[in-house]
């Protein structure tokens, strides 16, 4: 499992790169998207990947019995999805506002600020 | 009083909050701005008086003992960048009263801008990496909105390409800390130099491949070499006051997270100090070339940012040297140089959008003859263009001069070298600016741009634009004729940066209690 995710990592990354280095401001946002899913995942996945022991004490103990899945980077990713989510929609606006005013979704006429 | 560590933090914040509250009276969103601010300096100076006085200020969030709970801890480098925080934040607020119109204050210019203060305040006080990271996206998140308030073409092309690069610098970090969290299980800084001594015992590689992503991460938001293009795509877009505000504060966050990182974080590698002073030469030169090209005041200004973070980084760099008395003197002087930069730089931007309230543009081919018309502003532009390029006797040449001199002991010639020649093509280009805006007769035609006359601004307008700058100038003079209390100041935080075990013990040895530990899987971590 953590060979198969490891490389399920490596391909979003490389997914999120190249969808960022195409012309379309579009897929810019799909590669931004796939980024953040990507980073999420390498935390997760690098975290340590422990099948069916939430971290849960059991009643009437102080400490958790046997080994237990790390909260800590499911806290984590819970935080950076949420701010991924609400980066994203930013700039899905921004995209939309930006092909309005450019009147073309290439990011190569993005020339406005160059002068 | 302990709980001043968290005020920097909560000022802001609330203000930003009053702010939407009185979304509809502008009137009181200034006075609250106004208020705010003033609040957050006078915390940030008596956070920096406790912090001079009685040693590195720690404060476990919601008392977990450490390293479990959020860490918030104010060393010397942590205060000094907080002051000079609230310094550029009441200047800035002054200075949007003039500068930004109506329509923007009624879409939220004020709650951002205090929210954008919460972010780069939260950023340097915070011990805990992960929280670095929210308090960076806190920080983002407002400059993203502030960057394309008003939507104009240029803002709105300006903030695509500052969105997406540094969404990829903080993708680059997340990654950095998700695999620093696999390796060492904690994410609270003086936890992680402790530990990470040993881990990088045995996985070098694994270390230096974080180290990189950190850099890579920094570097974008620091705006260093091959990695700084959203700078100039985008810092000359908004109004002037967000763009002051932007130049002052936002890549130096990026700097001062270099520095921590490097210093605290992870044990010293001189593999990476050589990496970051090559590219600290890299970036001064390009950076000073690349304002050549430019005829736009804010284009300059900004080409100028990278090659003044070049002089930063160089410090960090210099930490290579075998000399402990030239690494001492290498981070002092890195300081020293931001403490004069943050000044110098939003002064200027602050004078170029007097500029543009006077003459209408920024533009050098349509500006001139403001030397006749106000002399006065004139004036007010050299101290601060001049300090910029190392001119004695202002704050950046003494800034420049330890920096040098950093280098020569740690027997860097080339950097060096690159250093110098960035300084004579900073004047350069600096009097470039002095020439075609102010010295030279203005050109006839357009009446309104780049007329003889100035545009007429009310006194009490007038006096909101140039107070700020005033301030500032005479900082920059003073600084020039005191060096001395500055630099002693950089020098015992650069040591408090040198030796992390005063930081690692106020974190650490706080609430003792040792706790069981808790067995935790490591997974399949190979």
């Amino acid at each position: 499992m953590f060979f198969l995710l490891s490389f399920v990592v490596g391909g979003l990354f490389a997914a999120g790169l190249y969808l960022m280095l195409r012309r379309s401001i579009v897929k810019l946002i799909f590669g931004l998207v796939l980024l953040s899913h990507a980073a999420n995942l390498l935390i997760f996945t690098a975290g340590g990947l422990v099948r069916a022991r939430p971290p849960l004490i059991p009643p009437g103990k102080l400490l958790p019995g046997t080994e237990i899945a790390d909260p800590v980077p499911q806290a984590l990713i819970l935080t950076a999805i949420v701010i991924s989510f609400a980066v994203i929609a930013f700039a899905a606006v921004l995209v939309q506002r930006v092909y309005r005013s450019v009147g073309s979704g290439d990011v190569d006429e993005l020339k406005a600020t160059d002068i | 009083m302990k709980n001043l560590l968290i005020l920097p933090i909560v000022i802001p914040l609330l203000s930003a909050g009053l702010s939407l509250i009185a979304w509809k009276s502008l009137r009181l969103q200034r006075i609250l701005a106004l208020l705010g601010a003033g609040a957050l300096m006078v915390a940030a100076t008596c956070l920096f008086i406790s912090v001079y006085t009685d040693g590195i200020q720690v404060i476990q969030v919601g008392n977990w003992p450490p390293p479990f709970g959020i860490t918030l801890i104010a060393d010397l480098l942590s205060s000094i960048m907080v002051v000079l925080t609230a310094l550029v934040g009441l200047a800035v607020a002054v200075y949007s009263l003039a500068d930004i119109d109506e329509q923007k204050i009624s879409f939220g210019y004020f709650p951002l801008f205090q929210v954008l203060l919460t972010g780069v305040c939260g950023a340097f006080l915070t011990g805990d990496l992960f929280n670095l990271y929210v308090w960076f996206e806190v920080m983002l998140m407002a400059s993203f909105v502030l960057l394309v308030l008003g939507g104009e073409p240029t803002q709105l092309e300006g903030g695509i390409k500052y969105v997406t690069l540094n969404l990829l610098s903080s993708v680059s970090f997340l990654t950095a800390v998700g695999i620093l969290y696999a390796v060492a299980h904690t994410l609270n800084m003086a936890d992680l130099s402790l530990k990470l001594t040993n881990i990088a015992q045995t996985h070098p590689t694994l270390i230096l491949c974080v180290s990189s992503f950190f850099i890579i991460g920094f570097g974008i938001k620091a705006g260093i070499f091959p990695l700084y293009f959203w700078l100039p795509a985008s810092y000359h877009t908004p109004p002037a006051a967000t763009s002051a505000l932007f130049a002052g504060l936002l890549t130096k966050v990026g700097v001062y997270a270099l520095i921590r990182i490097f210093t605290l974080v992870f044990p010293r590698m001189t593999y990476t100090y050589t990496l970051l002073l090559a590219l600290a030469g890299l970036t001064m030169l390009i950076g000073v070339l690349g304002a050549f090209a430019q005829v736009e005041i804010r284009r300059i200004l900004s080409f100028h940012i990278i090659s003044q973070i070049g002089y930063m980084i160089m410090g960090l760099g210099l930490l290579a040297s075998n000399n402990p008395a030239a690494r001492l003197l290498a981070i002092a002087a890195a300081v020293f140089y931001i403490s004069h930069h943050i000044i110098v730089k939003t002064n200027l931007f602050l004078i170029s959008g007097t500029v543009k309230a006077l003459r209408g543009t920024y533009q050098l081919r349509r500006l001139g003859g403001l030397a006749v018309s106000s002399p006065w502003l004139a004036i007010l532009f050299l101290i601060p263009a001049l300090s910029l390029a190392g001119m004695p006797p202002l704050s950046g040449f003494w800034a420049k001069l330890a920096m040098i001199k950093a280098g020569l002991q740690a027997e860097q010639y080339l950097v060096v070298a690159a250093a110098l020649a960035a300084g004579l093509l900073t004047l350069m280009s600096m009097i470039k600016i002095w020439v075609e805006a102010f010295w030279k007769p203005a050109p006839e035609g357009n009446p309104r741009e780049g007329s003889r006359s100035n545009q007429t601004l009310t006194p009490r307008r007038l006096l909101l634009l140039l107070g700020p700058s005033i301030v500032f100038a005479g900082l920059t003079v003073a600084i020039g004729l005191q060096p001395q209390l500055l630099f002693n100041l950089a020098e015992r935080a650069a040591a408090q940066l040198l030796d992390s075990s005063a930081y690692t013990q106020a974190v650490l040895a706080m609430g003792q209690a040792p706790l069981q530990p808790i067995n935790i899987s490591l997974g399949a971590m190979p």
